[in-house]
């Protein structure tokens, strides 16, 4: 077997691998021990979790000498190994703090972040100068994994949220609980749509009238592009047109995409409040009673203090190395950079009301949820909408 | 100034919350850290007593408490971070392509959201004055809130003694009682403590267990990191310490590198481009995908030059060949403190072309005369020899026809096109011709005499960033002194822990600036398998 497919083969196995500890980890929530006791179920958990890992370690490794650069370089590669850093992070809190419910959410926003990654391009693409230099990896790889750790304070924030936030009567606070919810929904909605579509071969093809350029969807067009005629017979016509303003050739398809999740989303979460009869959140609930809030409050906090300086080396110091090599600025206000600059000071922002009192508990953890909701923004809008020299999928 | 003198016979500054000593709260100063309504005491500063919380007279002290606090400097972040996102919504003025209006390409790219984006400023939102200004004061806001409170902080942290009030015992977020106690349940809890390397200290029977204490330090040493590096973004703007510049070098051109007071020349021997090879295993799915030749590596071999003796105006300066070398994208070249980094290509300017010139009615396009056009050295009119003669009407480097006007869009030879006149011996008046590479645009096909291209010279263009840069230590100090800072701040605790004895038993108390729960398995481990009672936590979320 040659090392790509070999490659491919160990990062399949740990999406599994992973999905299997999550549901080791869904065992525990029957255990009435203290929350940072060890117990059978954990512990069977963590060491699958570990075996997922050293097999993602494996797609990693094979990877890179496949490509002969680190496979940091696209979107796919990108995403998946931001997933391993999310999955290495919680292993290490794990090991601090023992808490079995970390892993059934941060295990499951691992997985979808690799579901996530396989969706785009996985062909093994060469580096443009700028890209070739050390302090690419060091940056790349420093950064997810600052990024990961601080991700970790999110799944912290949010059991907490979950176990705190009154169900009995609706609220804002239950609506963006809810919302939360749903957007990993449609997240996964999205995986699923664009697997089965890809799987099946579906193209639909359209021109643009002035540019005379085409554009291809691997989905059935609701948005059409702007100024597109649709080329392919046979498959369905688009509903509508995207709107003028949205720029470049393929914006439209970026359009269809999103309202492709979005639906996907809210069908996906139609029928689980179906068949809950509750609000997701509300049924959840009563499986995080047995956890200690004040624990979870301090898990979310000492993420950040742990993940704060990595990615404040990863994406701030190591990003300004590399950039001074690569572009002969070390800083040079790309939207890349200003994200990382805009989660650094958000994250500094979170470090000092913490400072004071009354920002500990809820208030923090709807901060770890606005937290981990930018880092998402900088790894896949930014990448994908706004797209500086950075930008990665094209 | 006013002292407070506590009932332990400390003698504290005014505006003191808890004793800097013994931590007795002070009656009339609870309200500066909010003591009064809470159970708990606010550790925050060791309720030591800073100049924000005790003048309040003239301008200064205003703005001092308006800098210094905390809650001044989040908004001063957080409006930051908010203005910063503004500015990514759409390109920056220094993305948008360089040949166009920016006004009007906001305008005609994003509609009415652009026009007002523009309107507002927010095209060079970085370099705006209220943003500089935002980042400013965020900087003066770190200056004076570490000053404000390291002085006292340091004090208090100096003088506390192991024996406190009982009062600050009891109000702290983890604190028990045990009413019982042998004294060798305390030696043997107090060694357990020392194995944890914590420092002890005594003081009649009172104990203190203390560790990391340095770790409080952090954030004032990452303060001091981050002034650094705002003052070298401060020097940037002054050229002794940064300048930048851009120099074009066509192949086989020397040209004097700029922001060297004339001193330095370059010349550029060859430029190359390498793009990967399609056929390589590797990657050639990935580039049958995009379609395109991928790029792999931008390279130009110069030579360096300095200028030998007096320059005398109007005469070509001597050179001296000095340096050689190869600039790549990620390797720059040296030459005293600048730097020549390569930025950006052109390929295949036109350098020189050849002409001839023959009957129109020739089939076999017998040369009567021929010449080449320089296009760095370009000449009015050319002598054939025998009579001819070509005169220059117009040269357009990088022809294009404007609504039917021949025009050119830059200086470059790009696409040269010509309006040639010939003049021949048998010739009353001129002939016009008119040719671009690859076509004949001539107006009147009625000539007796022809011009033909007979060859080209391409060569390639270089683009170079010239660079002084003598702010990159200040940066590189500052962010050093930044990372240690952050990780002595976030990566140690600063742990007490209280051995309070009372006429019956012990009280025990615990406080740590973070890592409760370190702290916690700290106190379980030292006080396991004594009769102590592991205190409580007061402070336990609901
Ligand atoms: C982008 C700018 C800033 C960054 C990155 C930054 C970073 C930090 C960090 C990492 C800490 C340590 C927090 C902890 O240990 O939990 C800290 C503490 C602190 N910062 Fe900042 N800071 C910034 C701006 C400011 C400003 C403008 C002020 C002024 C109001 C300020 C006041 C403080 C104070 C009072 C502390 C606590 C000191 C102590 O615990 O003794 N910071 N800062």
């Amino acid at each position: 077997m040659d090392y790509v497919s070999l490659s491919s083969n160990f990062l399949f196995a740990s999406f599994i691998i992973y999905m299997v500890a999550i549901f080791f980890f869904a065992f525990t929530i029957r255990d009435k021990n203290k929350p940072h006791k060890t117990s059978k179920a954990g512990t069977i958990g963590i060491i699958i979790t570990i075996i997922g890992f050293l097999s993602q370690v494996g797609y990693f490794i094979t990877r890179w000498i496949a490509s002969q650069h680190a496979p940091v370089s696209n979107m796919f590669e990108y995403m998946t190994f931001f997933g391993m850093m999310l999955v290495f992070a919680f292993i290490i809190l794990y090991f601090i703090y023992k808490v079995n419910l970390l892993g059934l959410f941060i295990l499951p926003v691992a997985v979808v972040v690799i579901g996530y990654a396989s969706v785009f391009p996985q062909e093994i693409s060469p580096l443009v100068p700028s890209l070739k230099s050390h302090w690419l990896y060091i940056h790349v790889t420093t950064v997810s994994l600052g990024e990961g750790i601080l991700a970790v304070s999110f799944g912290a924030g949010l059991i907490y949220l979950i176990r705190q936030i009154d169900q009995t009567v609706k609220s804002k606070k239950t609506f963006w609980l809810e919302f939360i919810m749903y957007s990993i929904l449609s997240v996964i909605a999205f995986v699923v749509i664009s697997t089965t579509f890809s799987s099946m071969n579906y193209t639909v093809e359209f021109q643009h009238s002035e540019t005379e350029t085409t554009v291809e969807y691997h989905m059935p067009a609701i948005a059409g592009p702007n100024d597109g005629e649709m080329m392919t017979d046979d498959k369905m016509s688009a509903w509508f047109k995207a709107p003028g303003w949205m720029n470049g050739a393929e914006a439209g398809r970026k359009l269809n995409s999103l309202l492709w999740s979005l639906l996907g989303g809210l069908v996906l979460y139609g029928v689980i409040r179906l068949v809950l009869r509750k609000r997701i959140c509300a049924a959840i609930q009563p499986l995080v009673k047995n956890t200690n809030p004040d624990l979870l409050d301090e898990v979310a906090y000492r993420a950040v203090t742990i993940g704060f300086p990595v990615f404040t080396l990863g994406g701030l110091i190591f990003a300004s190395i590399w950039a001074q090599e690569a572009w002969d600025r070390f800083w040079g206000w790309d939207p890349k950079e200003v994200w990382a600059l805009i989660t650094w000071f958000f994250y500094a922002a979170f470090l000092h009301l913490r400072l004071s009192r009354g920002w500990h508990g809820e208030k923090s953890a709807w901060l770890t949820v606005i937290g981990f909701a930018i880092i998402m923004f900088n790894l896949v809008v930014v990448n994908l909408v706004i797209s500086g020299m950075h930008s990665y999928a094209s | 100034m006013e002292k407070i003198k506590c009932e332990c016979g400390h003698v504290n500054p005014e505006g003191t919350v808890l004793c800097e000593a013994c931590g007795k709260p002070i009656e009339r100063n609870q309200h500066i850290d909010g003591n009064e309504k809470n159970k708990l005491l606010n550790m925050r500063y060791e309720g030591s007593a800073r100049r924000s919380q005790t003048k309040n007279r003239n301008i200064v002290d205003k703005i001092w408490i308006f800098f210094s606090s905390v809650k001044v400097g989040v908004w001063l972040i957080v409006l930051t971070l908010i203005a910063s996102i503004i500015g990514t919504l759409l390109p920056q003025e220094m993305y948008i392509p360089q040949n166009v209006e920016p006004a009007q390409h906001y305008r005609d790219q994003y509609g009415l959201f652009g026009q007002i984006y523009y309107q507002m400023g927010f095209h060079n939102l970085y370099s705006s004055w209220w943003y500089i200004l935002l980042i400013a004061s965020i900087g003066v806001s770190l200056v004076i809130c570490s000053i404000d409170r390291f002085v006292p902080l340091y004090r208090a942290l100096k003088r506390q003694k192991p024996k406190r009030h009982s009062n600050f015992i009891r109000r702290q977020r983890l604190f028990g009682k045990t009413e019982a106690v042998k004294s060798e349940d305390i030696n043997k809890a107090v060694s357990r403590l020392k194995k944890k390397r914590y420092k002890i200290s005594e003081e009649n029977g009172h104990i203190l267990g203390e560790k990391g204490r340095f770790s409080r330090w952090g954030p004032y040493v990452n303060h001091i990191g981050l002034i650094i590096v705002l003052i070298a973004a401060l020097l940037r703007s002054m050229s002794t310490f940064y300048i930048e510049d851009y120099v074009w070098v066509r192949e086989g051109e020397t040209k004097v590198i700029p922001q060297t007071d004339g001193q330095y020349y370059i010349k550029n021997n060859d430029f190359l481009m390498d793009v990967y090879d399609e056929k390589d295993e590797r990657y050639a799915e990935a580039i049958e995908k995009t379609g395109e030749m991928i790029p792999s590596n931008y390279e130009t071999k110069a030579e360096i030059y300095e200028v030998k003796g007096e320059t005398i105006a109007g005469q070509d300066p001597e050179l001296t060949k000095i340096n050689e070398g190869e600039i790549r994208v990620n390797e720059p070249l040296k030459i005293d403190d600048i730097s020549l980094y390569q930025a950006s290509y052109q390929l295949n300017e036109f350098q020189k072309m050849s002409f001839k010139l023959h009957r129109s009615d020739d089939e076999d396009e017998t040369p009567l005369g021929e010449f080449t056009f320089d296009m760095s050295d370009p000449k009015k009119e050319y002598d054939l020899g025998n009579g001819y003669r070509v005169e220059v009407d117009e040269y357009y480097p990088e022809f294009f026809m404007d609504d039917g006007v021949p025009d050119t869009k830059s200086k470059y030879p790009k696409k040269p096109a010509f309006i040639f006149f010939v003049y021949g011996p048998d010739m009353e008046d001129y002939e016009v011709n008119f040719l671009t590479i690859g076509a004949n645009l001539n107006p009147h096909n009625n000539n007796q005499y022809k011009i033909s291209v007979t060859g080209v010279d391409m060569r390639d263009v270089t683009g170079l960033t010239v660079k002084r840069d003598h702010t990159i230590p200040l940066f590189i100090v500052g962010a050093i002194i930044f990372m240690l800072g952050v990780i002595q701040g976030m990566y140690w605790y600063h742990r007490r822990i209280w051995i309070h004895p009372k006429e019956e038993g012990v009280w025990i108390a615990a406080h740590t600036n973070k890592n409760w729960f370190g702290l916690k398995k700290d106190l379980e481990y030292s006080l396991e398998g004594t009769e102590i009672k592991i205190p409580d936590d007061q402070q336990e979320l609901k």
